[in-house]
């Protein structure tokens, strides 16, 4: 890079560094660009077709030494010792064990201590850094944006494209600046701060956009906090999100299994510096959100743009003015069983989800335990808590959270995506209205006919204690007026 | 890939937005480890309600799909675009498209084409007044014809040529093998390698 270059964003930056070949032409009739692809991340639901593409064409896979495999969407987080009841969802899991040994893929199977939500076992290997492109046949990629990689989901088709070349073809994304300045209340989390600018931009605002976060809330925010916000991007239409890495993300690198080493380390450490939106460097959007003014977000209808603060009801058609949004609020209500005008907080659910590539960390349990300890869960609510990956379980265990939730009458389950989408047997039923910490609350995501919100891992455990959509500070007011 | 240069086909109003990949297709159906076979499969929540527009004749038949704004978003799964195509939609229309969903219709030759909102209010009215208006969707003049209505739509250019020529992306890039092998040479040692693994205890 000379010094007469004009500044770049950290997108651009992380790009033009993966760029094997440019594109030729101009503007609209530009070719895309032949992007090289650091780490692919691979699970069960995803890869058969493109295994079998591979195998119908006689194509290798490119590079093993740089691709993983586990098992998260379809594994029970019961009984995890026993064959898989349902026979598709074994069927699938086999049909991956059997292309990861064919093709010499690397496999954390169901029961092995690095087991987990794709998206929780990436970082927590070491194996996603700072300056890497990453992706996978999952759209939660964008997970990894938090360390100020380019990571996003792709088709099955492109997870073939990628196995056989290790690259993509792609056109250059616009770039978006997400600026969240100010501190936190007590209380409001990563979760509240996303579903905020998921709400304020909609479910379609970041399409065609990577959206860096910056700012000094998002300076603040661990990287399990910083994994949430970049994991939900994609409920903003946006593919990718970044967060530049800073001493925060090089802390929580170092030592991992896959972090480099020694002299490595050092040069690594030194090119990250820079991976960084230059001083007046040009963003194509930009929003700003006040951190002080936010409040605990929840949402109340089917998609995840239809969110408000805890405090607030939900919305009657009315309130929109324009017509479809109008006629989707409608919609969603009927869904959801809802009556507009209703306080947030009169809302009874019947389940808590703790879980999910978006709230499944360390932190997420760790904040959620300290809202529930020493308290009782309402009788009415079954809680439900599944750690991201069989070594987050490990360690909860290891630090006693788990006898915590048992404590309180939660069930302690195995690692896995599970009712987050339900394609296991963790479902809600016809009906069954559950406040969650997953990512999606779009009709029957969680099991047909399931009502879900969308809440930060402490609403869900104060959730919990009063049955009803609740923040801590709810339980204070209530031991206040007791 | 097979060569779509036009399509003309029923066109079907579909008057939401958000149409998520979940409703396109949801999650129980992700367990097949096949390619076709997930007609049943396409927007099955939805089917079960007599009412649904593919429960009607004619739109039952139909194969080009008329969608409010913020169709594909959600998940990545390129099923979605497996299930449309295995009912038989050729193309779909709607304001603004999901990133990946419009990536995977590129790849597996569905065409995602972009129209105006203003338009697709036009073209509802008239599949709703004359059910079984077929609609033309013509990537070589890049226009979109209902009855007496013709709008125009965008397309990336790149999409549009190989949707045109039926070309195979991973063919077209192994073209340029020697650029990708030039570039793993040239890269930096410590960037991570997953083999041989490394554990933390």
């Amino acid at each position: 890079m000379s010094a007469t270059q004009s500044p770049q964003t950290l997108a651009e930056k992380v790009w033009n560094a993966h760029v094997v070949r440019r594109g030729t032409g101009e503007g609209e009739a530009r070719q895309p660009d032949l992007i090289y692809i650091d780490l692919h991340l691979l699970h069960e639901v995803t890869s058969p077709q493109a295994f079998e593409g591979l195998r119908l064409a006689g194509r290798q896979l490119r590079r093993p030494d740089q691709t993983i495999a586990t098992e998260d969407h379809n594994t029970p987080t019961l009984d995890i010792d026993k064959p898989i009841a349902d026979l598709t969802s074994r069927t699938q899991i086999n049909t991956l064990r059997e292309n990861c040994k064919e093709f010499g893929v690397r496999l954390h199977s169901l029961g092995d201590k690095e087991q987990g939500i794709v998206h929780v076992v990436g970082p927590q290997l070491g194996l996603t850094q700072p300056g890497m492109t990453v992706v996978c046949g999952d759209s939660h990629t964008s997970t990894h944006g938090a360390f100020g990689a380019l990571a996003f989901g792709i088709g099955t088709s492109e997870v073939e494209h990628v196995m056989a070349t290790q690259s993509l073809s792609l056109k250059p994304f616009k770039t978006m600046a997400i600026n969240v300045e100010g501190t936190l209340k007590p209380g409001v989390t990563a979760k509240d701060i996303i579903l905020a600018v998921i709400a304020k931009i909609g479910t379609g605002g970041g399409q065609g956009y990577v959206l860096e976060y910056r700012g000094s809330a998002i300076r603040a925010l661990s990287m399990d906090a910083r994994m949430t916000i970049c994991n939900m991007s994609i409920e903003a239409g946006a593919r990718a999100g970044m967060i530049a890495p800073d001493q925060t993300t090089f802390d929580y690198v170092n030592g991992r299994p896959h972090a480099p080493q020694g002299q490595d380390w050092d040069a690594a450490v030194e090119e990250w510096k820079q991976l960084h939106s230059d001083e007046g460097a040009q963003f194509d959007a930009e929003v700003f959100l006040d951190a002080d003014e936010l409040e605990p977000f929840v949402t109340w209808g089917t998609n995840p743009g239809q969110g408000v603060s805890l405090s607030a009801s939900v919305p009657t058609p009315e309130d929109f003015e324009d017509e479809n949004d109008r006629k989707a609020c409608e919609r969603a209500l009927e869904y959801m069983g809802l009556t507009g005008g209703t306080p947030m907080k009169e809302i009874r659910v019947d389940t808590v989800f703790l879980g999910s590539c978006t709230n499944s960390r360390m932190e997420d349990l760790r904040a959620a335990a300290a809202v529930i300890k020493g308290k009782e869960k309402d009788p009415d609510v079954r809680m439900i808590v599944v750690p991201g990956s069989a070594r987050v379980r490990l360690e909860a265990e290891a630090e006693g959270l788990d006898q915590i939730f048992k404590d309180f009458g939660a069930e302690w389950r195995f690692a896995g995506c599970s009712m987050c989408l339900g394609m296991n047997p963790d479902q809600l039923s016809e009906g069954e209205r559950c406040a969650s910490t997953s990512n999606r609350n779009f009709e029957g995501r969680q099991g047909k006919g399931g009502r879900t919100h969308l809440v930060s891992p402490l609403v869900a455990a104060a959730t919990a204690i009063r049955g009803t959509l609740s923040s801590p500070s709810d339980l204070v007011n209530t031991s206040v007026a007791v | 890939m097979e060569k779509i240069v036009s399509h003309t086909g029923i066109g079907v109003p579909l008057r939401q937005s958000n149409v998520d990949t979940d409703q396109i297709i949801p999650a129980v159906y992700l367990k097949r480890i096949t390619r076709t076979g997930f007609e049943d499969a396409l927007f099955a929540g939805w089917r079960r309600d007599e009412n649904f527009i593919l429960n009607q004749e004619p739109f039952n038949a139909g194969s080009v799909l008329v969608a409010g704004p913020d169709f594909g978003t959600g998940s990545s799964r390129e099923h979605a675009v497996w299930a449309l195509k295995d009912y038989g939609f050729k193309a779909v229309i709607s304001a603004r498209f999901a990133d990946i969903f419009r990536g995977n219709s590129g790849k597996q030759g569905l065409v995602a084409a972009e129209v105006a909102q203003s338009d697709i209010e036009l073209i509802w009215k008239e599949l709703e007044n004359n059910p079984g208006t077929e609609v033309t969707v013509d990537l070589d003049s890049r226009t979109v014809q209902c009855g007496s209505i013709s709008a125009p739509f965008q397309i990336d250019d790149y999409t549009r040529w190989r949707l045109m020529e039926g070309l195979d992306d991973i063919g077209l890039t192994l073209q340029h093998e020697g650029d990708i092998t030039e570039f793993e040479a040239a890269r930096p040692s410590h960037k991570p390698k997953t083999l041989p693994a490394r554990f933390a205890d």
